[in-house]
């Protein structure tokens, strides 16, 4: 008999003993092994679930209500026809204006600090660790903050109070993104800089931030996109209005707002409104999505 | 008689003006300023909020914290059902989301699926994240609460004993809010804990299975271990989220001034409270409402700071 030590009579060959060192389908770890495989496909469709059924409700609701008048009309009294929100969306566009007037160049002047002048420091790692804390402050919180200093101050609800509401939302963002991009550009480009006699001003504007330029564009995007969403910093700093803007200094209307308002009436045609709105909210903030996606994937 | 090239030039000049060293020292110190202002930003907010709840806070005191009376009329304010609430929904919340998150992290950070399957699911499960809070919340009226109201009159009546379902559901309350805000923060959720189940050495999951362990095996017993404290970071900013989250919740809690056991009665939140109130409220009930915003401000704070302090060690691991 020429076979090994671990095989029996009924398998001496090779092959039996592959046989016997495969899995049985049957035993505890396997079974054990397949159960858990199916859960986490389980979970992976319930976490698709609700992302679809939201789709699906925005687009066929929404959908059915889309026209050019959504744009160039007013918001309509309950229980009329037609009607639309053309100047909430002016206004969200008003005041995700004011608050990237303010955030962007604010958030790159600090990263630029934070990346090139103080990189590595204490200071730095402080700074880092406390926009972090900032970006996890409820944006409710934030509002209540505007509204105790500018609403408080100036006297009246405004598109000013809603833009920098809007901003300190944006500006966490916005640093933590761009001193991440900052920090990718090589080493190399920054000592060629200074090589050639560029100043720290020189390096920092003509080198390193027109090479960091795509990722930064990509976390600016994805800061407006959030903020053209955001409802609870607005409800009580830009309030709502009826009618087309006049200027940035009284109450505005915004499209996040006109659906949290809209949503609760009990009037149908001002519900439909709501879902049209969100529509539009979502289409901006996918667009945004993949757009910033884009910018990245090209470079 | 060799010309060196510089010879008939002017001399070069080897320092720079001193206005131009002043410039830029002064964009350097310009920039310095601005990462200040993030710093100064949180005391500002925390200042501010905290002078306008003085009235409110020296007339109640701690007392505002575990009394139940909200009456703009007799200017009488204290929140004990809208922290209760605050704490119970976003609870329930982790308790619904964490579990399928992690798994949907495994799924995400194995090799169940070819990557190009892969990489439109990780869109996907991003792009939940990104849509806006009150289109959540309009879903969730028109949609969910349809939905929900009719499983729950199951559930009242078989398991009505149970003091959690011991109220017949009508529509909005409590346990549409946790659903909810499971929904929004399964994204924070997966994202965090497979960034930290894919930072996992490789060479663990070799050994693993060189001993022949099988996947499952490896991931119970290597993998979730080795990266457990990134997991509990991302479920404490997920806590932190959805302890905070406005909109959706205030569009389908009911917003009841009660502390009920019953997850099919109604409550309110802390930020559903601020969002109803705010804008038509005046003198001592908007002291009230900003003292309810430092509390929130406070808790928030509290579990960021830890969740930041936790990823962090993970970071430097």
């Amino acid at each position: 008999m020429n076979s090994t030590p671990f095989s029996t009579p009924e398998d001496s060959s090779s092959q039996g003993l592959i046989n016997r060192l495969k899995r049985q389908p049957s035993s505890p770890r396997t079974l054990f092994n397949s159960v858990m495989t199916i859960i986490v496909f389980v979970c992976a469709a319930i976490a698709i679930v609700p992302l679809v059924a939201v789709l699906w409700y925005v687009l066929e609701k929404g959908g059915s209500r889309l026209s050019l008048d959504l744009f160039t009309q007013l918001p309509p009294p309950p229980n009329t026809v037609g009607g639309g929100f053309g100047n909430a969306f002016i206004g969200t566009l008003m005041t995700v204006g004011i608050g990237s007037a303010i955030a962007i160049p604010c958030g790159i002047l600090a990263a630029i600090f934070l990346s090139e002048f103080a990189a590595g420091t204490r200071l730095a790692s402080w700074i880092g660790f406390l926009t972090n804390v900032l970006s996890g402050v409820p944006s409710i919180v934030v509002g209540v903050f505007a509204y105790s200093l500018v609403v408080l101050t100036t006297g009246s609800f405004s598109a000013i109070a809603g833009g920098f509401a809007l901003a300190v939302l944006m500006l966490p963002i916005i640093v933590r993104t761009a001193t991440e991009s900052l920090a990718l550009v090589p080493q190399e480009a920054r000592q060629a800089a200074v090589g050639l006699g560029a100043t720290r001003f020189q390096t920092v504007a003509r080198v390193v931030l027109p090479a960091a330029l795509p990722p930064i564009l990509t976390g600016v995007m994805l800061a407006v996109a959030r903020a053209s969403g955001e409802t609870a910093p607005l409800i009580f700093t830009a309030l709502f209005n009826n009618f087309w803007p006049k200027g940035v200094s009284e109450p505005i209307a915004t499209l996040s707002v006109l659906v949290f308002n809209f949503a609760t009436t009990p009037y149908k045609n001002q519900q439909e409104l709501a879902a049209a709105g969100s529509l539009i909210l979502v289409l901006m903030v996918t667009i945004a999505s993949i757009g910033s996606r884009l910018i990245v994937k090209r470079k | 008689m060799v010309v060196s090239p510089n010879q008939n030039n002017e001399p070069m000049q080897r320092h720079r003006s001193s206005l131009s060293r002043n410039l830029d020292a002064a964009f350097v110190w310009l920039t310095g300023g601005f990462a200040s202002l993030i710093a100064f930003l949180l005391i500002a907010i925390a200042i501010r909020v905290g002078v306008d709840a003085s009235p409110a806070i020296a007339k109640f005191g701690l007392g505002f914290l575990f009394e139940s009376r909200w009456d703009p009329v007799k200017d009488i304010y204290s929140a004990f059902p809208q922290i209760y609430g605050t704490i119970v929904s976003s609870f329930l919340a982790l308790l619904l989301a964490v579990p399928v998150g992690i798994g949907v992290a495994i799924f995400l950070s194995e090799d169940f699926i070819p990557e190009k399957i892969q990489r439109p699911v990780i869109f996907l499960v991003e792009l939940l994240a990104a849509i806006p809070s009150v289109v959540y919340g309009l879903w969730g009226i028109f949609v969910l609460i349809p939905v929900l109201r009719d499983m729950g009159k199951g559930v009242h009546q078989s398991l009505g004993w149970l003091p959690f379902f011991s109220t017949s559901p009508s529509g909005p309350g409590m346990y549409v809010a946790g659903i909810i805000l499971a929904i929004m923060i399964l994204p924070i959720i997966t994202a965090i804990s497979r960034d930290a189940l894919v930072a996992v050495p490789i060479e663990l999951r070799q050994a693993a299975y060189g001993l022949g362990a099988t996947r499952w095996e490896t991931i119970f017993k290597i993998i979730l271990p080795a990266a457990f404290s990134g997991v509990i970071g991302g479920i404490m900013l997920a806590l932190g989220r959805a302890m905070g989250e406005t909109m959706a919740v205030t569009m389908v809690i009911g917003n009841a001034n009660k502390a009920s056991i019953s997850l099919f009665d109604q409550g309110s939140t802390v930020s559903s409270l601020l969002a109803n109130q705010f804008a038509e409220a005046s003198g001592l009930q908007v002291s009230s409402l900003m003292y309810a915003a430092i509390v929130l401000f406070v808790l928030t704070l509290v579990v960021n700071i830890l969740a930041q302090v936790v990823v962090q060690r993970v970071n430097r691991i």
